[in-house]
């Protein structure tokens, strides 16, 4: 059992201290890759295809080649092997139908956007002027567009693979053991109980983060430097070396400040690879950055899913059985997570619910669109959109209010830790006190209220309550998890402690931060375990050289898994000190205490602070025999389970219904993350959480129209909302710590994106309902809530095509 | 986002800038503030040899009385616009709508002229300007002369203004004491209208005397409502009075279909803002 308990408090731990990277971030003096010059640096523009898919027929790079200060212009084929390949880090079966995917193709294209050549020249705007000079000859291909069509392998997105279907993974209760048959669930409840049929779709988004991509590759020296603006250095210098055969010894890999990613900067991208086999082909240094436009274009993107669902209940209410039918669209490679994003979902469909019979599946199809992968919250969010819109609907169905029926169905605080449907054991978490927390913060009754008086008057602002008690699994992983699921890596995390000769400290993690404040958490964890001051501690991340050990972030997996091995290795250094204190305290180690970051021997006043031994240490002078001359350690450390944080979300909208606008009224979201090291990064990262997941509700939406263009290819069109769109949020937390890590820490980074989502979105029905509406498809626009009031339907497809706003025409005036 | 090179010159009058245009015609685009066309070189969809900017012709800035009209220079920022006590005092309209124009970076970039030339017709100038019956004084070769807004706006980006020719001064009648309002539609705050209503009225006592309507985003120019005008003048300023006119404001339009709606839903938005608009004008809501 949990109780709801306050966290133990620290000097640092629990304190909202400002970041410490926050002043160089805001003020840009800083190192970003694109701010790096080296001498002699060339440049790089990329020739993309406008065709989903094509046959490259010729390159002629004549005309570019002879451009003003250009040193060359390659293609696939002047590349040849040496451009490596991107690589899928998980076939999520054994038979999946992968793709090859060279960064730069040598005779085919399979989505616009893909880079066919590369001109290399003296500065980035020669470069640019550059490839517009180079001519491709394509042979348009029939593109696999429609995510449902490309299931049915009308036209195939690769030809020679014969399929779209990349893979079919499935997990069922009653064949793993874990719970019952969903099929014979569902034909009861048929018979004599429930049954909710409903299809959603999961639209596809663009990660959108605030730095643009940008490599530099500098061939000289003993070793390759890369400079990206990525995630994961560590998985890049292992896939670069990997596919390229240059050694990995031989390969540095350097995310120095990273200005955003939500999942966008974890993988491997083409960019990448075609910086670092241009610059070892011409051995010179070379920078690529691109622009926003390619950024939305060829990044990767996110979610794309269809989810048809079947949920079958007693008449009562209680939820017998819950069947998952997906389809995931991969775009046109298997990218390096890829198919397993909706995996990763396949675990959470049954969310914080006792259900005893559930399957899943999922079918991946390979389209002739960008690819797509882990976009923040990366399975999760799909998830739980669809078991909080049904339980919503279940609700409706039974006439009771949806945190009834939520409450008749979740797991009781007592009854953790509980070993769910989908297999996982859930450590820890207390529903009914962060609901209980919520419902007071939003005023439910008073709104209830408010709600029923505007129906009852027929005003045309209609009031509407959504509800959204997420639970999600992070802090990726346990590594023998990740095993069974045939995932290529494991999940554990690195960090070293480097006890300074001046008292100071350093601490290397392998946790790669983007925007985060790991050097903030870090310290103040450190801060409190070793007792020297916040302002003494430095953390060093993201440059294999430094940190030669380490999985990156991504799956709220930093501070949870990172931070438990920064406390075991901070523990390795306090005893190493033990045995030098007591030596040059004259007395027995076993009589020394550590508190406060000194060691005092116990009844008497005498005392050494750790940063003296260290001193000492540095010295050497006078070290107990045979002792190493060093304090400094590192762990590395494999979870036992993931982590699960949980909360209750509340949010009201009002809906106009003559023009089917959505504004959003209040929200309030009570979360258990277990125990905060920093509430102001916390709240940071739940605001932020919630605006992209209620982006996902109402204004994202990535659209191709029929001939496979992207038509949202700049944010004119693809709606990222600004702080003027949102409302301010209220927050707070209940505490039940994880009991899988010493801190009692749980993952915060994808929480508010996850709930956030159907919150929004059941406003919205539950706004509209009683005008007939049962669904409206996100994202959900005026128009479509419109539409809906109007006949009843869930707001129909988006016309795929943008305003023009530029004018494209030549000569004129203003 | 690197423009293609291009010349750039900026002269310091009309007549040196027409003398540019003279010369370099077909292969020049006129900048003036750049809030559209800088996008449209950085995107590289169009790649003009020349760039005459007009950001030094200090005459084309201000806000003048002329007696019975307003005269904007065509190169004064929408901010100075939106600030100006003359413009609040003779042509409300034009201050409201600037008061949803962009964002404040625009604003301060941004000029009068330059966004009616540019002819989006979801800009937000073009359905004030039309709607308060603006004059158009454009320069050329030959001297000035005068276009009426509603010959101005000749299809999507194109207005009368000859390729030889540079807008210099947009006049407004003076409209003292007349309510507006202007009800722009968005998705999220820094859009472009899917649909916004432009309306002023003269009120005598609860009666609408005169209204006037310019539609954002309804066509492929901005619109008058006329038939709603009509039906609104002498009528009371009622919910029900106001609502029978707004239902005929989309009549005669040719909203585009995109992203943000289908033309039918541009309609619909038309009547719902156009009634918004006028009550609010009207000091009803």
């Amino acid at each position: 059992m949990t109780a709801t308990q306050e966290p133990t408090a620290g000097a640092e731990i629990g304190r909202d201290r400002r970041r410490k990277e926050d002043q160089r971030l805001i003020t840009g003096r800083t190192r970003w890759t694109d701010n790096i010059t080296l001498p002699g640096m060339l440049h790089l523009a990329m020739v993309r295809s406008p065709f989903p898919h094509a046959r490259i027929t010729g390159i002629d790079t004549e005309a570019a080649r002879s451009a003003t200060n250009v040193v060359a212009v390659l293609t696939g084929a002047d590349l040849g092997e040496g451009q490596g390949a991107c690589i899928n880090a998980w076939p999520v079966v054994t038979d999946q139908v992968t793709p090859a995917h060279l960064p730069m193709p040598t005779d085919r294209v399979a989505f616009a956007g893909e880079t066919v050549a590369v001109v290399v020249a003296r500065s980035a705007a020669e470069a640019r002027d550059a490839a517009e000079l180079v001519e491709v000859d394509y042979e348009e291909l029939p593109a696999a567009l429609d995510l449902k069509e490309a299931a049915e392998n009308t036209v195939l997105a690769h030809p020679d693979l014969g399929t779209n279907v990349s893979a079919v993974w499935r997990f069922d209760s009653a064949e793993a053991g874990t719970g019952g048959d969903v099929e014979q669930a569902i034909a009861e409840a048929r018979e004599n109980g429930i049954v909710i049929e409903r299809e959603y779709r999961q639209q596809r988004l663009i990660p959108a983060f605030m730095e643009p991509r940008s490599v530099v590759v500098d061939p000289t020296g003993e070793q390759i430097t890369v400079w990206s603006a990525t995630q994961v250095p560590h998985i890049l210098r292992f896939a670069m070396a990997a596919t390229t055969g240059v050694p990995e010894s031989k390969i540095r890999v350097i995310a120095p400040d990273v200005g955003g990613g939500f999942g966008g900067k974890l993988q491997q991208t083409p960019e990448e690879m075609i910086a670092f086999a241009v610059a070892r082909k011409l051995g010179k240094p070379v920078k690529f950055t691109e622009t926003r436009s390619e950024s939305l274009l060829t990044a990767h993107h996110g979610r794309d899913q269809w989810q048809r669902l079947t949920l079958a209940a007693t008449k009562d209410g209680h939820v017998t059985g819950l069947k998952v039918d997906l389809l995931a669209d991969l775009g046109a490679y298997v990218a390096i997570v890829g198919g397993g994003v909706p995996v990763l979902g396949a675990f959470m469909f049954n969310a914080i619910y006792k259900f005893p019979a559930y399957q899943f599946q999922t079918t991946n199809v390979l389209t002739n669109k960008t690819w797509t992968d882990a976009y923040r919250g990366a399975g999760r969010p799909e998830a739980t959109f669809a078991i909080e819109r049904l339980m919503d609907e279940l609700a409706t169905e039974l006439g009771k209010d949806p945190l009834e029926v939520r409450e008749m169905n979740w797991i009781k605080h007592e009854e953790f830790p509980f070993t769910t449907v989908a297999g996982l054991e859930y450590d820890s978490g207390n529903y009914e006190a962060a609901t209980a927390r919520a419902k007071e913060m939003f005023g439910y009754d008073e709104l209830r209220a408010e709600q029923a008086e505007r129906r009852a008057r027929g005003d045309k602002v209609q009031l509407g309550l959504g509800v959204s008690t997420f639970t999600e699994m992070c802090g990726l992983a346990p590594s023998r998890v990740l095993g069974s699921l045939n995932y290529g890596a494991g999940g554990w995390e690195h960090a070293e402690v480097r006890m300074l000769a001046t008292g100071k400290v350093e601490i290397v993690t392998g946790a790669s931060a983007h925007g985060q404040g790991h050097e903030t958490a870090f310290s103040q964890i450190a801060a409190d375990r070793l007792g020297v001051p916040f302002e003494d501690i430095e953390v060093l991340h993201g440059d294999t050289q430094i940190s030669h050990k380490g999985l990156d972030t991504y799956g709220s997996r930093s501070l949870v898994v990172g931070g438990e091995a920064l406390v075991r290795a901070l523990d390795k250094v306090i005893e190493k000190a033990r045995p030098v204190a007591a030596h040059l305290l004259e007395a027995s180690a076993d009589d020394l205490e550590f508190s406060g970051g000194r060691f005092t021997v116990k009844g008497t006043d005498q005392g050494m602070a750790i940063t003296e031994i260290a001193t000492a240490v540095f010295a050497a002078h006078n070290l107990p025999d045979g002792m190493e001359p060093s304090l400094d350690s590192e762990a590395t450390y494999d979870p036992v389970n993931f982590n699960y944080p949980h909360g209750t979300h509340l949010c009201a909208v009002e809906v106009d219904t003559e023009t089917g606008q959505v504004k959003l009224r209040k929200y309030v979201c009570c979360d258990d993350i277990g125990v905060v090291i920093n509430p102001l990064i916390v709240s940071g990262q739940v605001h932020g959480g919630l605006v992209q997941g209620i982006a996902q509700a109402l204004w994202e939406e990535a659209v191709y129209d029929e001939n496979g263009t992207l038509v949202t290819g700049s944010f004119v069109d693809y709606l990222l909302p600004t702080a003027a769109d949102t409302i301010s949020f209220e927050i707070d937390h209940t505490t039940s710590p994880a009991t899988t890590n010493s801190l009692g820490t749980k993952g915060v980074g994808e929480a508010g994106t996850i709930a956030s989502t159907p919150a929004v979105v059941n406003a919205v029905v539950d706004a509209v309902r009683h005008l007939g509406v049962s669904d409206i498809t996100m994202p959900c626009t005026p128009e479509r809530v419109w539409r809906a009031i109007a006949d009843g339907s869930s707001g129909g497809a988006t016309t795929e095509a943008a305003m023009p706003h530029f004018d494209e025409t030549e000569g004129g005036v203003q | 986002m690197i423009p293609a090179a291009f010349e750039y010159v900026a002269p310091a009058s009309v007549e040196e800038a027409l003398a540019a245009l003279a010369e370099h015609g077909d292969d020049a685009k006129i900048i003036a503030g750049g809030q559209s066309l800088l996008p449209v070189l950085r995107m590289r969809l169009n790649a003009p040899e020349w760039v005459i900017d007009l950001g030094r012709i200090d005459s084309l800035r201000g806000v003048r009385d002329g007696g019975d009209h307003l005269a904007i220079g065509a190169m004064t920022t929408h901010h100075d616009v939106g600030q100006d006590p003359l413009v609040h005092e003779h042509a409300l309209l034009v201050s409201k709508a600037i008061t949803h124009l962009a964002d404040a970076q625009v604003r301060h970039r941004g000029t009068f002229g330059g966004a009616l030339a540019h002819a989006d017709p979801a800009g937000d100038l073009g359905a004030p300007a039309l709607a308060l019956d603006a004059t158009f004084v454009v320069q050329g070769p030959g001297g000035t002369r005068e276009v009426a807004a509603a010959d101005f706006f000749v299809d999507l980006f194109e207005t009368a203004i000859s390729d030889d020719e540079i807008l210099v001064e947009v006049c407004l009648p003076k409209r003292a004491g007349w309510g507006a309002s202007y009800e722009k539609f968005v998705r999220i705050a820094h859009q472009w209208p899917i649909v916004a209503v432009a309306a002023t009225v003269r009120m005598e006592g609860d009666t609408i005397a005169e209204a006037r309507i310019g539609l954002t985003n309804m066509g492929s120019t901005p619109v008058r409502a006329r038939a709603t005008e009509q039906m609104l003048a002498g009528q009371p300023a009622t919910e029900e009075g106001v609502a029978a006119a707004a239902a005929l404001a989309a009549d005669g339009t040719t909203p585009p279909s995109d992203l943000n709606g289908d033309a039918d839903y541009r309609r619909h938005l038309a009547t719902v803002l156009t009634r918004r608009a006028v009550l609010a004008a009207a000091g009803r809501s």
